[in-house]
């Protein structure tokens, strides 16, 4: 699904990441671990094409295909999603019209009928644990961590994606939301690959990854399986710094 | 210039379509005494009003132009490259069917038989100098509603047309008052009587044809007390290389307890001079409300006022303005707090994008007899680019230190993460950028009726499209 060959990534002068590679197949869930700034997010980011970074060598491979030149709204369309760290608000837009402008921008022909399309919504709001009147609101604007997080995940399930990125979707939950959260991402992996991006193993209690990769300073430095979370829990990462 | 460079300079605008100029009678181009005259005399008005025109005509003559706004472009109008007058239809229809087929037509193609038979109470339909269209629901006029084109209205009710005429916004009040009151012709004319309730919204729909055409409507409107109404306002023009001139003047009474709403959406093309003079009376406990929407023409000078008279009397201005290339939008508001305990609230939000200038200009003065009074000014901005332009010129004259008054100002570009964010959605830029703009006039858009807020979002995503690079 996703093959991430030997990435070099850059912010002006600053080399952020430094040669990662990584392959992600339908149906498995990776997770990457590592320190704040040691590039995790950046990853999630560049794989969706956010425009402030530069890819200076390597490749991103989306369903085998070449990526580096499609827009982001195009990787949307074809089956990527990345759930933000940082949501913004879009203040004025109603999450309901913007859920629905999302679903056919991203499903286009296979887009659902209004019909449809309600159902959908409810049955995964209901999923969620989110009251109908998060509709009528605005777009991020004036919500809490844990609402902004659940809306992710949300549009997540409606868009159907092939590939998710989860940028930190872990932080701000507290233990129901972060169970709800885990269960949203549960259905979709059996016909989606998944990376995790999390500092902490709580998430993977409840999302069981196929991989862990830690990353450090811009590169990954040990690949394992759910043990290997187990074991950063446990030990931090200083011992794979030597 | 030829249609794609006219296309060019104004985008894709919607209703740059013209039809065959039909006159039945078209004055000479220019301005003069003898116009004037001309203009009352073919109305069979009484004297008094060809005095008022006379005198206005004079008052015009002698004022200066206004020294801010634009003055460059309010320097550009050659006042004799104008046509004062021109007649396209020689009576005011009751049916669609008897409006001469080219103005059928393009009231047609602008929606607007449709939108009355739907939730409209009553339409005006104004072509160049003069509705050619009118029509009330019967109820409304059981209910002695009256709404009437202001040229027949002047000829059935003199009376209160005498009474209320330049009582709110004087001749002399600017430059172009003097002018539209010298030259007015067509606008509506409505009464409506004590405790009497318009449900439905009444809609005028301005539009002009002709090229060099100076379009100079009058609208009165009387709530008498305790009663309410909503009026709709419409207008767009043809897109020619040569510039039109709109110089409306807009008078509203509120009596005690009565509430009128305003509501304009101003899509003019990119060669009308748009300098209207808005002004509105509230007395004791009535409501005026303003939601006017500034998208088109090439310079708006507009400032919707209230004169809070009475005790107890509230003002709402809620305006939003669009400059896009070569366009200005001068607007804001003017609250005068005359009574003791009245209020308002004004909310101002402009875009700006490839060059365009949004100005707010707003005055609120307190007296110091008006002793409780309460107002709210919010002016947001939101600039699409470097190039654009956003200033703000708020005016406060307070006399009296009890008023409790709030003013938030704000300045905002669309920021890359709210773009990036849109787009991973789905959306390419442009669609990102029609939703963060039509996201910023929701505040406004929401206080339109439904088809107008679907047709104002519409446009906003067109004004996006292609603009982007």
């Amino acid at each position: 699904m996703l093959a991430v060959e030997n990435l070099h990534v850059s912010v002006g002068d600053t080399e952020i990441i430094k040669g990662v590679s990584l392959k992600i197949n339908l149906g498995e869930v990776h997770a990457i671990m590592g320190r704040n700034g040691s590039g995790k997010s950046t990853l999630a980011n560049v794989i969706m094409g956010h425009p402030a970074y530069e890819i200076t060598s390597g490749e991103i491979k989306f369903k085998g295909t070449p990526i580096d030149e499609m827009e982001v709204f195009e990787r949307a369309r074809a089956g990527m999603f990345l759930s933000f760290q940082y949501p913004s608000s879009i203040p004025g837009v109603q999450v309901g019209t913007f859920l629905r402008k999302s679903v056919s921008a991203v499903r286009g022909d296979d887009a659902p009928s209004a019909r449809e399309f309600r159902k959908e919504l409810k049955m995964h709001m209901e999923a969620l644990d989110m009251d109908k009147s998060f509709l009528s609101r605005y777009v991020n604007d004036g919500f809490s961590g844990g609402e902004k997080k659940r809306l992710e995940i949300l549009q997540m399930l409606l868009l159907n994606p092939k590939l998710a990125l989860l940028d930190e979707t872990d932080s701000g939950l507290d233990i129901d939301a972060l169970r709800v959260v885990a269960d949203g991402i549960n259905s979709i992996t059996p016909n989606a690959g998944c990376l995790l991006i999390t500092h902490y193993q709580r998430l993977l209690d409840h999302v069981k990854p196929d991989y862990v990769h830690v990353m450090i300073d811009g590169k990954i430095v040990k690949t394992g399986d759910a043990e290997l979370a187990t074991k950063l829990e446990l030990r931090g990462y200083d011992w794979l710094e030597a | 210039m030829s249609g794609d460079t006219a296309r060019e300079a104004v985008g894709d605008y919607r209703y740059g379509f013209h039809d065959p100029e039909n006159a039945t009678i078209r004055f000479d181009k220019g301005l003069s005494e003898q116009v004037v005259r001309d203009i009352s005399k073919l109305k069979e008005e009484p004297e008094w009003m060809t005095e008022i025109r006379v005198k206005a005509y004079h008052r015009f003559m002698e004022m200066p132009m206004p020294s801010w706004g634009n003055c460059d472009m309010l320097n550009q109008i050659d006042f004799d490259a104008v046509t004062y007058f021109l007649r396209s239809s020689d009576r005011t229809e009751k049916d669609w069917d008897d409006v001469p087929d080219d103005i059928k037509n393009t009231f047609d193609r602008l929606g607007i038989p449709e939108a009355e038979q739907k939730w409209l109470g009553g339409v005006t339909a104004q072509y160049e100098s003069e509705a050619v269209y009118h029509s009330i629901r019967e109820d409304l006029e059981e209910q002695g509603v009256l709404f009437l084109d202001m040229d027949s209205g002047l000829k059935e009710y003199p009376e209160i047309v005498k009474k209320y005429f330049c009582s709110v916004i004087p001749a002399s009040d600017n430059k172009f008052s003097a002018l539209n009151t010298a030259v007015w012709s067509g606008g509506s004319f409505i009464y409506v009587p004590k405790g009497v309730h318009v449900e439905m919204p009444v809609q005028a729909y301005f539009r002009i044809n002709a090229k060099n055409m100076g379009q100079f409507e009058r609208t009165l409107i009387i709530a008498d007390e305790g009663s309410s109404l909503h009026y709709v306002e419409g207008c767009t023009a043809p897109t020619y290389s040569t510039e039109s001139l709109h110089s409306a003047v807009v008078e509203l009474i509120a009596m005690e307890g009565a509430k009128i709403r305003y509501s304009t959406v101003q899509n003019w093309s990119a060669n009308v001079y748009n300098l209207v003079t808005k002004r509105g009376i509230a007395h004791s406990n009535a409501t005026i409300e303003w939601v006017d929407g500034n998208i088109g023409s090439k310079l708006t000078m507009k400032y919707p006022a209230v004169i809070l008279k009475g005790e107890g009397a509230h003002a709402e201005v809620i305006s939003v303005a669009y400059a896009g290339k070569g366009q200005h939008q001068d607007a804001g508001a003017k609250v005068h707090h005359l009574a003791p305990n009245t209020t308002s609230n004004i909310l101002s939000k402009s875009i700006s994008k490839n060059g365009g200038r949004s100005s707010y200009r707003g005055m609120l003065q307190v007296t110091p007899k008006a002793n409780g009074c309460r107002s709210k000014v919010i002016c947001d901005a939101l600039m699409l680019d470097s190039d654009s332009q956003s200033d703000t010129y708020p005016t406060m004259e307070i006399g009296n230190s009890s008023a409790d008054l709030e003013h938030e100002a704000s300045v905002s570009k669309v920021s890359n993460d709210q773009l990036f964010y849109l787009m991973s959605r789905g959306h390419s830029e442009e669609e990102a950028m029609g939703m963060i703009v039509n996201g910023f006039f929701e505040p406004f858009t929401r206080e339109l009726p439904m088809e107008y807020a679907v047709e104002l979002n519409r446009l906003l995503e067109l004004e996006m499209e292609g603009s982007i690079g």
